[in-house]
């Protein structure tokens, strides 16, 4: 039974180097040792969280330029169409002035015509009644040699003038 | 399923093995006890004894012995040291006499005088043993601790790394899940724990090993340092659960208050018992199987003997691969079991809740 008995010496050194284990190693390899465990496992978990951030982030900054990208484009088609406006309206501006523009050339030159034709018409009216009017001295002065002959030509003169 | 069938075999095979050699040995002592003058019998217990039991001097192997230092005290003598080889040579050394690995003072014959009380704190093979796990405890840990102010932000390294998983493991497997949030005040002690009952129990098993943590005085030491830790830590929902059990009929309180105090003995007892007897017994068992090859000797020549040999060898290394599994296992347990105790000593009022 002596198995089973302590003995006193192995107690007490047992106590004593214990004792000293557990103060030396929990003051300079435990406290040190988990401390470091503790840190890394916080720089693993920083670093993690970190690259979720950045994932987001980027994901964000995507979503973003997709965006800015759709608003250039948004805002390129609208220049666009109001260039094709502003060009379409000058375009039917000048085309209403052009039009507007050659009407009243073509009514001022009508009325030129108008007037030219009037005062041409006037001219052989004049021509016409100075004709006439030479043709009836002419009449007349044969009138005054020879009755018959004057008769003829009156009649002559007539028929042409109705042909006329 | 059929590994485990296998295994369950084999331990039965060892197992059986082993009583054999502890009752061959029986018949063999009494036989030895029997017999008179002749050729000295090898006698397997006493074997057993020596290579299980403190000793003053390392033997390593028969007729190599490291002597140790011998320290008494005694009343009227005062303290007295010299080395253990003293012993070997003559059996009443400075006034002492050494008797069954006892050392009494000697009397006015030479004789043993049991009547006055000497103090041993010798240097044994067991402090020996204590010492040096201790160096080797410092050594390896303090070295792991180097690595992690040397890799500071880097990948572990060499021991570091190979130690790193076990630390963790005491933390993460043993001290969080059983302590609960305030793990981190224990955690020196449970890992401290740790790594002595393991160091030591793989150094057990080196050939010529001490047989330390299979010393009752160790595990004695450790079981009440235990036993400390849970009733000092111990908040009012411990003692209440002890001495004011929530759910009770009154009647049955004079039976359950002394339950529960025993219980609070009881725990650390059943730590300090399991570690010898798990470790003791995993001696005794490679011992006895090596004990077999002389006992064959013995029985039936040296022919027997070597004939038995391959066979002893192959179990004698099977046992130690378990042993190298029992050295782990116990000092999980031990640890575990600890942290636990901590626990329930320490845990907020969830415990009165349950059952009802």
């Amino acid at each position: 039974m002596d198995l089973l008995i302590p003995d006193i010496g192995l107690l007490f050194w047992m106590v004593v180097v214990f004792g000293l284990l557990y103060f030396i190693l929990s003051k300079f390899a435990w406290a040190p040792i988990t401390e470091s465990l503790k840190e890394r496992e916080d720089d693993i978990q920083k670093a993690l969280d970190m690259a979720e951030k950045t994932r987001i982030e980027m994901a964000k900054l995507q979503a973003d330029n997709q965006k800015l990208l759709a608003e250039a484009r948004a805002e390129r088609d609208a220049i666009l169409r109001g260039a094709k406006e502003t060009a379409d309206r000058v375009i039917a501006e000048s085309r209403d002035k052009a039009t507007e523009e050659g009407n009243r050339i073509i009514l001022k030159a009508r009325e030129e015509l108008q007037t030219e034709r009037q005062a041409m018409v006037a001219e052989v009216k004049r021509e016409v009644i100075t004709l006439s009017l030479d043709i009836a001295e002419k009449i007349l002065k044969k009138e005054l040699s020879d009755k018959k002959s004057q008769e003829e030509l009156v009649k002559s003169l007539v028929a042409e003038a109705r042909l006329n | 399923m059929s590994r485990f069938l296998i295994r369950k075999a084999f331990l039965s095979i060892v197992l059986f093995l082993s009583t054999l050699a502890a009752v061959t040995a029986q018949h063999d002592e009494h036989h030895d006890h029997g017999a008179t003058g002749e050729k000295k019998k090898f006698n397997v217990g006493d074997m057993i004894m020596h290579h299980i039991k403190d000793d003053h001097g390392w033997e390593f192997a028969h007729g190599l012995t490291l002597p140790l230092p011998v320290i008494l005290y005694t009343q009227d003598k005062g303290l007295d040291v010299f080395s253990s080889s003293h012993f070997a040579h003559e059996a009443n050394y400075n006034g002492y006499v050494k008797e069954h690995n006892k050392i009494y003072r000697a009397g006015a014959n030479g004789e043993a005088d049991k009547t006055i009380k000497v103090y041993d704190f010798s240097i044994t093979k067991n402090v020996a043993s204590l010492l040096l796990s201790a160096a080797l405890l410092l050594l390896v840990f303090f070295s792991v601790r180097k690595g992690y102010e040397k890799n500071r932000g880097k990948a572990p390294k060499g021991l570091q790394s190979f130690l790193e998983p076990v630390i963790l493991f005491v933390r993460d497997e043993i001290a969080k899940p059983n302590i609960g949030p305030k793990y981190a005040k224990y955690l020196p002690f449970l890992l401290t724990l740790f790594f002595f009952i393991l160091f030591n129990n793989l150094l057990g098993l080196l050939p010529g090993g001490a047989n330390l943590t299979g010393n009752i005085a160790i595990t004695m030491t450790l079981a009440v340092i235990t036993f400390l830790i849970v009733n000092l830590s111990g908040n009012k929902h411990y003692w209440a659960h002890l001495f004011k059990p929530t759910g009770v009929p009154v009647a049955l309180l004079p039976i359950m208050i002394p339950v529960e105090i025993v219980g609070v003995f009881m725990k650390p007892f059943s730590l300090m018992v399991r570690l010898f007897a798990n470790i003791t017994a995993g001696h005794i068992i490679i011992l006895s199987l090596l004990g077999l090859i002389f006992i064959a000797n013995d029985l039936g020549g040296s022919g027997m003997g070597w004939g038995v040999s391959p066979l002893i060898i192959v179990f004698s290394l099977f046992m130690n691969l378990i042993e190298l599994l029992v050295a782990f296992l116990q000092a999980f347990i031990f640890t575990l079991l600890t942290s636990m105790y901590i626990g329930s000593a320490i845990e907020d009022s969830h415990e009165a809740d349950h059952g009802h």
